[in-house]
């Protein structure tokens, strides 16, 4: 069982002009193993801020962010991060990409070729292993970002709105396959989105976010990613009178600043 | 990339080694809308050549200009073959005089290779050096060779060594300048996802920065060799007694125009022949390169 911890971080950067600028104003959340915790709001919430701070990427101005009880220092391989735009590395063909980070960290081949080829099967890859990675369509780009982040064995899955760039069938299809990945690997899953229905669908605990100054402003328990991995169809949850109620709440929300 | 079926967990289309993504598919029919700049140059080119070469020989033929200042095509020819045999120059055959330019040239592009990439990719990751390399480089860059001649003669002397430093300085600043550059072409995105995956500063640098440079240093070697061609007469303008440079400057003395466009067509086919050859060593190094 792993946890995440953030304890009032804060993020300001120096504005043009000698002010400052706060993009995400004492966030306070609590996660551990088998949390499926999503980010939605507008442009300039900070979502993205917030999920760099966790990666390590960037440093909170203040606050603190704990995993398993450490402070986390910068980026490190217990903390698997898929990007918006795949970030896949063109030199090498789709297994070497999923089996990068065991390669840093000297993991002898047989044992890297093992894990690859069953992560690779997990996102539904396995007969694409030896493909170069620029011959794939996006989405199977995305879905061996999702694999290479998955090989590292990390706690955390950091997710920056991967599927953002997709088409809506395939957005749809990889959804399906996050969950199926979240429920079997029991990780702690932090998403961003754009997207209100994506967000319920994945979510089980789902934070909305509000812009000038980055905050999280509602948060919501969910179960609609439960009733999935319980055998319901996808469509049919997303077209569940409450799942529909929560959306035009949620939408809502993130216009209320707006206007 | 747009228009290729979604990875949806249907099963995966292509079979066998068919090419999944739309770069890899050729037109399908003739006047299907292409690319701009799209297609095979061949055709064209060799129609170009073959239009210059039949304007050069009927100028000639019909006397528009004087043998003097536009020999013809036989003229160079034979000159082509007198050179080949050693009938020309006391003595010193076409293909020695091509093999001391080519050690020359190169020579230098070798060691400037050696030397400028590793300065380069040096400038592109580190503050310390891009400070102590830029003001140097950036101010030889733009002079010409035959401005600085003089000095490199006083200084390295009048044999192989003057020559070749020549040759290198010209193509050590190409090189340098597309090393560096080459360094900012790995995306913040792939430098962060190895370091996620627990990659150290030198790794990122060793397994995405310096492959991501690989397009844009191949490039420069292009560029650099084609400095080295354009520098070596004047390198061969120091007490040379053999090479293609110094043979164009030779006859050109003697007014010998015959070699002289000689000279140019044989320097200009062998660059051509190691431009092809390096865009095959692009094609087969960098096939993704433009398609991510």
């Amino acid at each position: 069982m792993s946890t995440l911890d953030l304890k009032q971080v804060s993020v300001s950067f120096a504005a043009r002009g000698g002010g400052v600028t706060q993009a995400l104003t004492a966030v306070d959340l609590s996660m551990q193993s088998g949390d499926f915790v999503v980010a939605i709001g507008a442009s300039g919430c900070g979502k993205t801020t917030l999920l760099n701070c966790i990666a390590g990427f960037l440093e909170p101005t203040e606050g603190a962010i704990l995993l398993n009880g450490a402070p986390v220092t910068g980026p490190g391989a217990e903390r698997g991060v898929v990007f918006q735009k795949h970030a896949l590395l063109p030199w090498l063909n789709v297994t070497e990409n999923v089996e990068f980070g065991l390669r840093m960290r000297n993991v002898p081949k047989p044992e890297r070729r093992r894990v690859a080829a069953s992560k690779l099967a997990t996102v539904g890859l396995e007969r694409f292993a030896d493909y170069p990675v620029y011959q794939l369509s996006g989405g199977m780009q995305q879905r061996v970002g999702i694999a290479r982040a998955l090989a590292s064995n990390p706690d955390v899955l950091l997710m920056d709105e991967p599927l953002g760039a997709l088409d809506a069938l395939t957005r749809e299809s990889i959804q399906q396959t996050i969950l199926k990945v979240w429920d079997a690997e029991q990780k702690i899953v932090f998403f961003i989105t754009h997207d209100v229905e994506e967000a319920l669908f994945l979510a089980t605990e789902l934070l909305v976010m509000s812009p000038s100054p980055g905050r999280i402003v509602h948060r919501y328990q969910l179960d609609f990613g439960r009733r999935f991995i319980e055998g319901m169809d996808a469509r049919k949850v997303k077209s569940l009178p409450d799942f529909i109620q929560m959306r035009e709440e949620v939408l809502a929300l993130i216009h209320a600043p707006m206007q | 990339m747009t228009g290729e079926r979604p990875a949806s967990t249907a099963a995966p289309q292509p079979v066998g080694g068919a090419p999944l993504a739309a770069a890899d598919n050729k037109p399908v029919a003739a006047g299907s809308f292409a690319m701009p700049g799209e297609g095979s140059t061949t055709r064209i080119s060799v129609i170009t050549v073959a239009a210059l070469f039949a304007v050069w020989w009927l100028a000639t033929r019909l006397n528009w200009l004087p043998p003097l200042v536009l020999p013809s095509p036989e003229a160079v020819w034979g000159a082509f073959v007198a050179a080949w045999r050693g009938q020309l120059q006391g003595g010193t055959t076409l293909l020695e005089h091509f093999g001391w330019s080519f050690m020359r040239v190169f020579g230098a592009f070798l060691l400037a290779c050696l030397t400028a990439i590793p300065v380069g990719l040096l400038m592109g990751v580190s503050r310390v050096a891009r400070g102590i390399f830029d003001p140097p480089l950036e101010f030889y860059r733009p002079l010409p060779p035959l401005a600085y001649l003089p000095l490199v003669i006083i200084w390295f002397g009048i044999e192989e060594a003057s020559k070749v430093v020549l040759i290198y300085l010209a193509c050590f600043a190409p090189l340098a300048v597309a090393a560096r550059a080459g360094v900012k072409s790995a995306t913040i995105e792939q430098i962060n996802a190895a370091r996620s995956m627990g990659a150290s500063f030198l790794q990122v640098v060793r397994h995405v920065v310096l492959p991501a440079a690989l397009p844009d240093i191949l490039t420069g070697m292009r560029i650099a060799i084609g400095f080295g061609w354009t520098t070596l007469v004047a390198a061969e303008m120091v007490a040379a007694t053999a090479g293609l440079g110094q043979m164009v400057l030779n006859a050109s003395n003697f007014l010998r125009t015959d070699i002289v466009v000689m000279g140019i067509i044989v320097i200009g086919i062998i660059a051509y022949l190691f431009d092809l050859l390096m865009r095959r060593v692009e094609a087969w190094l960098v096939p993704w390169k433009g398609r991510m």
